[in-house]
């Protein structure tokens, strides 16, 4: 019986790995479930790409301020400490290098970190890419956070992506219901950790890629 | 003496033309100048291009222009939302035609307009079908795409306070693309919460100043 991470869980996961005085990006989404699990005791400064440092949490019902939103657009609140700028600056912590870590989601994830997440090429659908792209060539460490597999089974992590490119060789982590992998540049992925009941032939067999234990 | 306080709005907008390209702040609705965008749809100019992160939320707003079938071509990062049902509409109907940019090279591309930058390498979408077909380099073991400057005609931007020199300030994140498309616009047109006397803004937490903004319109003292 293989023991699949729930969401709150994965999201668990991924927190456990952002370190004490971590600058971090929390992509849309997914991602956004990693701010309920960030360890009480390490003082960690949310970014968020419309112009905030030092983010909060959801402010209670009745206190939402309009003018002070999250990149969901969603209201939240600024911690002490916090500190505003305008998008050019805000682009600038992402691509300059300075943000340690960025967490997104993924349609799919290559064995040499190329990560496909901002369109399916869809004839019909409408193209949005905010700021994936930004983020995914600028922040130090790149976390991908998604499902293993697609609802119909086919694996997320693939030899090349069939959808379009948000950013090449960008990931440094992935992160999923299954497993942690490591990439590992040209030498491909390796095996963090993996939930109870999987193995490491199971493992490949369901992401048709070749792994190796870390 | 320096006056760019103008409380008619529709006034503050003089000069604007068919065809003319404008800047819209805001992301979202925090920091859009609703008020500005509504005085825009009564001037009865077309065929704009609008430089905006999004492209308008319900049917209030940059929604309405689009609905107001004012707006040739939008510039923008982001245009799917919940409540985009206008901008979806008209671009399945091909009645608007769409420069999807990166975020980061959005606001950066509007910033080197206002900073006489001709170009820049970005490392952003290298690779990505949004840099296809455009110059490229490897600088120092790095790739990057070439991108230019983002002008406009017109910035339309909100802010919290101003003062008659132009100076501004903003609030929260509401403050987003304000700053730099103040900077990049040939004409600066500010709708801000409050005007305040010369003096009053403390210089050390002045965000815009005057010499990026020509008007600057209260929105509280419109019909003043």
């Amino acid at each position: 019986m293989i023991a699949k991470r729930t969401r709150d869980q994965l999201a668990q996961r991924v927190a456990q790995d952002i370190p004490e005085g971590a600058y971090v990006n929390l992509g849309i989404g997914l991602p956004t479930l990693v701010a309920n699990h960030l360890p009480k005791d390490r003082e960690i400064i949310l970014h968020t790409e419309n112009g905030l440092l030092g983010m909060g949490p959801a402010p209670p019902p009745g206190e939402e301020d309009y003018d002070l939103i999250n990149a969901g657009k969603q209201p939240v609140t600024a911690l002490p400490g916090a500190a505003y700028f305008h998008h050019a600056d805000s682009f600038a912590m992402m691509r300059g290098g300075h943000l340690d870590i960025c967490v997104l989601g993924g349609f799919q994830v290559s064995v040499t970190g190329d990560l496909a997440n901002w369109h399916t090429g869809a004839a019909d659908a409408i193209p949005a890419v905010g700021g994936a792209m930004d983020l995914a060539i600028g922040a130090k460490s790149v976390f991908v956070m998604m499902e293993h597999t697609t609802k119909d089974g086919a694996s997320k992590i693939v030899e090349r992506c069939s959808y379009p490119l948000t950013g090449i060789g960008c990931v440094t982590r992935i992160y999923t219901d299954l497993a942690v992998l490591a990439v590992n540049g040209q030498r491909g992925l390796s095996v963090i950790d993996m939930v109870d009941g999987l193995t490491l032939a199971e493992l490949t067999r369901i992401s048709g890629v070749a792994l190796v234990m870390a | 003496m320096i006056d760019k306080i103008e409380r008619n709005s529709q006034r503050a907008l003089a000069g604007i033309k068919d065809g003319m390209t404008v800047m819209i702040g805001g992301f979202g609705g925090a920091g859009q100048p609703t008020h500005l965008i509504d005085a825009l749809i009564a001037c009865d100019v077309g065929e704009l291009t609008v430089i905006n992160n999004n492209a308008g939320n319900g049917e209030t707003g940059l929604a309405a222009l689009l609905l107001a079938g004012r707006v040739r071509k939008i510039v923008c990062s982001f245009p799917r939302q919940v409540d985009s049902q206008v901008f979806d509409r008209l671009y399945r109907e091909k009645r608007l035609e769409l420069e999807l940019v990166p975020q980061g090279n959005l606001a950066e591309r509007i910033r080197a307009a206002g900073a006489g930058i001709g170009a820049f390498f970005s490392p952003t979408g290298f690779g990505t079908e949004l840099a296809k077909g455009r110059e490229t380099r490897r600088i120092d073991g790095r790739d990057y795409v070439l991108e230019f400057p983002l002008t406009a005609d017109f910035a339309l931007i909100s802010a919290f306070k101003g003062d008659r020199l132009g100076n501004l300030t903003y609030r929260k994140t509401a403050r987003n693309f304000g700053p730099v498309m103040a900077m990049a616009a040939r004409v600066t047109v500010a709708e801000v919460q409050s005007v305040v006397p010369v003096g009053e803004l403390d210089p050390e937490v002045i965000v815009t100043p005057g010499i990026f903004v020509q008007k600057v319109v209260p929105v509280s003292q419109d019909l003043a």
